[in-house]
């Protein structure tokens, strides 16, 4: 896809902070629009897993937040972008177990310090920026390749 | 294997999903961390934990898991509840504790479709 091509579909889904009710609903939904837009099963799962991952950060950790979906022919990209807290230490934060969450969340089976891990590992490029008082954007992109396959 | 054939073996208590229990079960997976479930949990799995929250409805159904199994007896909340009846996932109650829900669970699937367990 080039930088200016025209995108085969391109959308933006409010995400609640602290509200643990709807959490998955955006994710679900971004889920079942790549399912009908015929991807790969891979690129679906890996699609809906990273699109979780940020939407449960977002509701963990922020005010509140917008995930922008943006498909092109060869790529699906997901960007997360909250206003909260942030996160002073990015390095500590990718690290699998590092998690900064309340035990309240952690009840919940959430706060296991996977997510941000699981996100990196899950898509083809990630990138993380964050001003500590100010929010955190994640973007990741999942490649859409024929050979690939389901 | 097909789903309904588990809960009768096992006598889970169907709490919701009633009709999705022609569900063909391919494996297992055993969790109480979601993220941990989300990343390494497959489709066509059944789903063990101890978690009774209504978060557990979005990661079975964006994994489209054949359900989920709370174990030890433990109930669904309200909110759960009415999540799996909307999103049409079983939920099923288990008297057995995790190990032995998850044990009896594999013995089943392992004995009926090797294919299912071997090439993950």
């Amino acid at each position: 896809m080039q930088a200016n091509a025209k995108p085969l579909y391109e959308d933006s889904f409010a995400v609640e902070g602290g509200n643990f009710d709807n959490a998955g609903r955006v994710s679900s939904n971004i889920k079942s629009i790549l399912k009908k837009m015929g991807l790969s099963s891979d690129v679906v799962r890996r699609a809906a897993l990273v699109a979780y991952e940020s939407e449960i950060n977002i509701v963990s950790y922020s005010r509140g937040g917008l995930i922008h979906l943006r498909v092109g022919s060869d790529r699906v990209l997901i960007e997360a972008v909250d206003e909260g807290q942030g996160i002073a230490d990015i390095e500590l934060a990718m690290q699998k177990g590092y998690s900064t969450a309340t035990e309240k969340i952690r009840e919940m089976g959430f706060g296991a310090g996977m997510g941000l891990y699981n996100i990196k590992s899950f898509s083809d490029y990630f990138q993380i920026t964050s001003e500590v008082g100010r929010g955190t954007c994640l973007k990741m992109i999942i490649s859409i390749s024929d050979a690939a396959g389901a | 294997m097909e789903l309904a054939a588990i809960v009768k073996a096992m006598g889970l208590e169907v709490r919701a999903g009633s009709e999705r229990l022609n569900a063909e079960v391919r494996g297992g997976y055993v969790g109480d961390l979601l993220s941990d479930v989300m990343a390494n949990s497959s489709e066509g799995d059944l789903w063990v934990t101890r978690q009774i929250h209504q978060n557990i409805i979005a990661v079975a159904s964006l994994k489209e898991h054949a359900g989920i199994v709370l174990v030890q007896g433990s109930e669904p909340t309200k909110d759960t509840l009415e999540k799996a009846v909307a999103e049409g996932i079983p939920l099923l109650v288990s008297p057995f504790s995790c190990f032995e829900t998850a044990g009896r669970i594999y013995n089943m699937i392992a004995t009926k479709g090797e294919e299912s367990l071997g090439a993950r």
